[in-house]
């Protein structure tokens, strides 16, 4: 067992003096590596902020409903309700309307050029459902209501903001597929080089001794370490892209008031990247081991 | 410790290296390979820790069959064996130190204790004074010197040497083979592959000579 475990510490130690060695190959290699993970990476850490975002927005199962010209806000609210369906209701005037666009940034000077209110009342209504079939039962009775204009179910664009952060997770998923591929081929191919230039050493080692298990242990954690330093490039790049992002991000959020920037990774999820990497180079020196050395 | 009987070896393309060659060497016996180059000798001391088995009869190393031993017994069969290679197979990237070194941490030995058997062994062949030198900076006689230490340092009970005399000066050669001499006297089983004739009338020992594959002696 403690021999054992010496073997291991001097593979280990062994693998880095190489590296350590061969700086600039692995430096290259880190790169390589590290590049290729950036951008699921950041993909991935877009989708984190957006999403934190997202959860800003209410989900609410908000409706509403605009009402045609010239019909009259009594005609509806007893009916809406009595309506079991409808949790709250508030009627917003075509006037109130039109304040609150006026008050809205950017907007004040359409509203001044505009020569009467093109605004219609209208019912804003909470749904006691919150599921979308629920939601939509509801639009369509509401919408067979006489007098009514239209119905918009507001929290749909909020749905369709989460369906979209599932396609760009499901893209980010299938880039992360194909660059976690990238990068076995690349410690693949790095640990068959290094293979074929300790092939003497290979030899005269199985030769005096060497079991399989001696003659591949440096080679997986020289594979191991070099995702290891990929994961911490990835980190590192995404970490610089962060910060010359974020100014402009910065500047763009406080037109919209707000103090939004792009966050970095979490803990755990920083510690999965460089672990997530690391694990490939193992196995892309897994690979070649099982090609290379027989 | 050694026992061939009826080896034959014939390489991929029908040659025949070795024909119904039998022979035993007794525990800490010394005795010489000889033959004209061509004649086999490389071909049976490579039977020995099995880098190539027979196509026909048994070798019986240390007790066990090499013709019917599975891949992953051979590390431990030739950690069991000093081996002197022809070509030496010294490594040029590291020190000398580190060449006796490798059987040691290849085993797994402890550090201290393989460090103390490192320089013995190196003690041994006269070359403790060169250990942090690189192979390439040894004379020949050195280089054949250090690749016994590496061959020795594992106190292996049998040592194989394929012509460690090879390319040498005389003085160089006898101070080789009184280094095996040396490991003789303490009990060691010896088998040299040699052409050299003068050597061998000179130390008198056991000799098996072949040709052509057949032993003649």
């Amino acid at each position: 067992m403690i021999a054992w475990l010496r073997q291991h510490r001097q593979a280990c130690a062994g693998a880095l003096r190489k590296l350590a060695a061969q700086r600039a190959a692995s430096l290259l290699n880190a790169l390589v590596i590290g590049v290729a993970l950036s951008l699921p990476a950041g993909g991935y850490a877009l989708l984190a902020n957006l999403q934190g975002v997202a959860q800003g927005f209410s989900f609410e199962p908000q409706l509403s409903l605009y009402l045609k010209a010239g019909v009259k806000r009594a005609d509806l609210e007893s009916r809406l309700r009595a309506d079991a369906r409808v949790a709250r209701l508030r009627f917003v005037s075509r006037e109130d309307a039109l304040k609150e666009l006026r008050a809205a940034e950017g907007l004040a000077d359409v509203v001044a050029a505009l020569e009467h209110n093109p605004l219609p009342d209208a019912f804003v209504l909470r749904a006691v459902q919150a599921e979308p079939a629920a939601l939509e039962a509801l639009a369509a009775a509401l919408r067979a209501l006489p007098g009514v204009a239209l119905v918009q179910v507001d929290s749909a664009w909020a749905q369709r903001l989460a369906a979209l952060g599932r396609i760009g997770r499901l893209a980010l998923a299938v880039l992360a597929l194909l660059l976690a591929t990238g990068l076995v081929a690349v410690t693949f191919n790095t640990i068959r080089l290094q293979i074929l230039t300790q092939r003497e050493e290979i030899v005269v080692s199985q030769l005096l001794g060497a079991t399989d298990a001696y003659v591949r242990r440096p080679f997986f954690y020289l594979g191991l370490l070099q995702g290891l330093a990929g994961g911490l490039v990835a980190l590192a790049i995404l970490g610089a892209s962060l910060a010359v992002l974020n100014p402009g991000v910065r500047e763009l959020a406080q037109t919209y008031g707000s103090a939004f920037q792009l966050e970095f990774l979490g803990a755990a999820d920083s510690l999965s990247i460089v672990a997530f990497s690391g694990v490939l180079g193992w196995f892309g020196a897994l690979l070649s081991v099982s090609k290379y050395l027989r | 410790m050694i026992s061939f009987s009826a080896v034959s070896k014939r390489y991929p393309g029908g040659q025949d290296a070795l024909r119904g060659v039998s022979f035993t060497l007794a525990s800490g016996e010394f005795a010489f390979l000889t033959g004209h180059s061509g004649a086999g000798k490389s071909t049976l001391l490579k039977l020995i820790p099995a880098i190539e088995r027979p196509s026909a009869g048994s070798v019986i190393v240390n007790g066990q069959n090499i013709g019917a031993l599975k891949r992953s017994a051979l590390p431990y069969l030739r950690r069991n064996l000093g081996l002197v290679f022809q070509d030496q197979k010294l490594l040029f990237d590291r020190s000398v130190y580190d060449n006796v070194m490798l059987p040691l941490s290849l085993s797994g030995q402890p550090p201290r204790e393989a460090a103390r058997r490192v320089r013995a062994a190196l003690d041994k062949v006269g070359l403790l004074a060169r250990e942090r030198a690189n192979p390439v900076q040894l004379s020949g006689g050195e280089q054949q010197r250090l690749a016994i230490a590496r061959a020795v340092v594992n106190r292996p009970a049998l040592l194989v040497a394929d012509e460690p005399t090879a390319n040498l000066d005389a003085e160089s050669a006898a101070r080789i083979i009184d280094i095996f001499v040396a490991f003789h006297q303490v009990g060691v089983t010896l088998l040299i592959a040699t052409h050299d004739q003068a050597l061998i009338e000179r130390y008198g020992k056991r000799v098996l000579r072949l040709s052509e594959g057949k032993l003649a002696a």
